[in-house]
C-alpha cells in the first residue's frame, strides 16, 4: 500500500506542474481541436465526418498524447528531477504508476473535451443506452494509453532523438487500443448502425491491454530509469 | 506468361536482399576485424 | 581492396598472416550447405513442384513466402529468450544482448521479404498488392515494432544501457504480438486460413509441394543461422572497438607524432 501513497504523491505533483505551467490548457488542448478541424478539411463530408467520428476522436487523442508524454519526461530531466526522485528511494514502481496515473487524467480530460469536439463539429451523438460503455471505454483505454506512454515515454527520456523515436515505438503499441476503443466508441454511439453489445468484446480487449502493460512497465521500470 | 514475372522476381528480390544484407556484414567484419586485437575475437 | 596498407590501430603480429574477419570453418560448412539448399529450393519451388489447381503456378511464391515468416517469427523468439538470459541471469553478459539484436535484424530483413513477396503474391491471386487483413495487417504492425526495437538499440549510451532498454522492448514485443494478432483478427479477416500448421494436426497439401516447402524452411533456416554468427560476431567487434577505439586513436596519433 505505501507504493500506491507514493504512487500518489507522484501523480499530485506532476498535476500540480502541469496546473501552473498551464501548457495543457493553452497548447495541447488547443492543438487537439486544431487537429479535430484538420479532419474535418481531409474528409470535407458531413456524412462521413459523422461515420469516422469515433476514429478521429481517439487518433487525435493518439497525437495529442505523444506531445503529453514528452512533456511529462521533459520536466523531469530537464533538471535531473527523476535521477533525484531515484536517489530519494522512491520505488520505480510507485513512479511508474504516480506517472500513468497523471498522464491518465490529463488523457481523461483530453478525451471528454475531443468527445465533445465530435459531437459539435461532426454531429455525433450520444445516446443514453450506451453511456455506460461509453464511460468503461474511456476509463479503459486511458489507463492502457496511459502505461504505454509512461513505459516508453521513460525509455526514450533523455535522448537525443526522443522526439522523433517516441512516435515511433509507441504508434504501433497502442494500435490494438486504437482499434478496440474506436469500435466501442462506436457501438456506444450506434454510428453506422452499431449496437451496444457489439462494443463489449472490445472492452475486454482494450482491459487485457491495459492490465499487460500496467504489470509489464512496472516490473520492467525499474531496470528501464536505473542508469 | 505475365505471372512468371512476378514469381521469379520474388524468388530474385529475396536472395538478393539477403545477398547485399549477407555482403555488407561480411565486409564490416573484415574490415573492424583488423582494428580489433584478437583476444578480443572469441571464435579464433 | 588493397592489403599492402596498414590501418591506424591494426595489429600487426603473426597473426597477420590469417584472413581476417568473422568466418569460421564451421561458418564456411555452414553457408556452402545454404548455398546448396537455396539451390535446391529454386529447382523444386520453380522447376520440380507442380503447379496448383486454384492458384496455379502463382503457388511457387509459397516456397519463399512461407518459410521467411516462419524463420522470422523463430528469429523474434530468440530475441525474447535472449533479452530474458541478458535480464535474469546473474552476470548479465553481453553476448545474449548482441544475439538478441542480430536476431531481431535479421529478423525485420526476413519479415520485410514476407511483406514484399506477399504483395506481389496478392497483386497474382486477389488482384491487389494490399489488403486490409488480420494476418497482413497484424505482421505490417510486427515489423514496425521490431524497426522500433532496432532504433532503441541505437540510442546510445554505454552497452549495458543498451541492452537493459532493449532486452525490455524485445521481451514487451513478445507480449505484444498476440494482443495485436486478437485485436486486429476481431477487427476483419480475409487472408487464406493456415494451410499446413493447422490445430486438427491434419495437413492438407500435394506431397511434392509440402516437399518443396520443406526445402524451403531448412534453406532459410541455414541461411538464418549463417547470418547471426556473422552479425553477432560483427556486433561483438563494433562493441569491443567501441571500447577500445579511443586508446587505439590515441595511440595512432601518438605513433603519428613521433615520425
Amino acid at each position: 500500500m505505501r507504493v500506491w501513497r507514493v504512487a500518489l504523491l507522484v501523480a499530485g505533483k506532476d498535476l500540480r506542474i502541469e496546473r501552473r505551467s498551464r501548457v495543457v490548457t493553452n497548447q495541447i488542448v488547443p492543438f487537439a481541436a486544431v487537429t479535430m478541424v484538420m479532419f474535418a478539411f481531409a474528409l470535407d463530408a458531413d456524412v462521413v465526418l459523422q461515420r469516422v467520428a469515433p476514429g478521429l476522436v481517439w487518433l487525435a487523442t493518439l497525437f495529442s498524447m505523444l506531445v503529453l508524454v514528452q512533456r511529462a519526461y521533459a520536466i523531469e530531466t530537464d533538471d535531473g528531477g527523476l535521477d533525484a526522485l531515484r536517489v530519494a528511494g522512491v520505488d520505480p514502481a510507485a513512479l511508474f504508476l504516480g506517472k500513468a496515473l497523471a498522464l491518465a487524467v490529463q488523457l481523461a480530460v483530453l478525451e471528454v473535451i475531443l468527445l465533445g469536439t465530435a459531437v459539435v463539429l461532426y454531429g455525433a451523438e450520444i445516446r443514453l443506452e450506451g453511456g455506460v460503455l461509453l464511460v468503461t471505454t474511456l476509463i479503459t483505454a486511458t489507463c492502457g494509453l496511459a502505461v504505454v506512454g509512461t513505459l516508453y515515454g521513460g525509455l526514450a527520456a533523455g535522448f537525443r532523438g526522443r522526439e522523433t523515436l517516441l512516435p515511433l515505438l509507441v504508434l504501433p503499441v497502442v494500435a490494438p487500443v486504437l482499434i478496440g476503443a474506436t469500435r466501442a466508441v462506436e457501438s456506444a454511439l450506434g454510428t453506422a448502425g452499431a449496437v451496444v453489445s457489439e462494443g463489449w468484446p472490445w472492452v475486454g480487449l482494450l482491459t487485457v491491454f491495459a492490465v499487460a502493460f500496467g504489470v509489464g512497465g512496472t516490473l520492467a521500470f525499474g531496470p528501464l530509469i536505473d542508469e | 506468361m505475365d505471372d512468371a514475372g512476378f514469381i521469379i522476381g520474388s524468388y530474385a528480390i529475396t536472395f538478393a536482399a539477403i545477398a547485399i544484407f549477407a555482403w555488407t556484414t561480411i565486409r564490416r567484419g573484415r574490415k573492424l576485424a583488423q582494428q580489433v586485437p584478437p583476444e578480443e575475437q572469441y571464435w579464433t | 581492396m588493397t592489403e599492402t596498407q596498414t590501418p591506424p590501430g591494426a595489429t600487426t603480429g603473426p597473426d597477420r598472416s590469417r584472413r581476417p574477419g568473422t568466418g569460421t570453418t564451421a561458418t564456411r560448412v555452414l553457408g556452402i550447405l545454404a548455398l546448396v539448399a537455396v539451390a535446391w529450393l529454386v529447382a523444386f519451388g520453380l522447376g520440380f513442384s507442380p503447379a496448383d489447381r486454384d492458384q496455379e503456378e502463382s503457388v511457387r511464391i509459397l516456397y519463399v513466402h512461407v518459410p521467411t515468416i516462419w524463420v522470422a517469427y523463430v528469429a523474434f523468439v530468440v530475441t525474447a529468450i535472449c533479452s530474458g538470459l541478458y535480464m535474469f541471469t546473474k552476470n548479465h553478459a553481453l553476448g545474449f544482448d548482441r544475439a538478441a539484436g542480430a536476431s531481431a535484424e535479421i529478423g525485420v530483413l526476413f519479415v520485410a521479404l514476407t511483406l514484399v513477396v506477399g504483395a506481389l503474391w496478392g497483386r497474382l491471386t486477389w488482384g491487389v498488392f494490399w489488403q486490409w487483413d488480420a494476418r497482413l495487417t497484424t505482421t505490417a504492425l510486427l515489423f514496425v515494432t521490431y524497426i522500433g526495437y532496432l532504433a532503441v538499440r541505437r540510442l546510445g549510451g554505454s552497452h549495458h544501457q543498451r541492452a537493459r532498454r532493449s532486452a525490455v522492448i524485445g521481451m514487451l514485443a513478445v507480449l505484444l504480438i498476440p494482443l495485436v494478432h486478437w485485436s486486429v483478427r476481431l477487427w476483419r479477416s480475409l487472408h487464406q486460413e493456415a494451410t499446413v500448421l493447422r490445430t486438427d494436426g491434419q495437413v492438407k497439401m500435394d506431397g511434392l509441394m509440402l516437399f518443396s516447402l520443406f526445402v524451403g524452411v531448412v534453406a532459410f533456416a541455414l541461411i538464418y543461422v549463417w547470418l547471426m554468427l556473422h552479425r553477432t560476431r560483427v556486433m561483438a567487434l563494433e562493441d569491443a572497438l567501441d571500447d577500445h577505439g579511443l586508446e587505439a586513436a590515441l595511440a595512432a596519433r601518438r605513433a603519428e607524432g613521433e615520425n
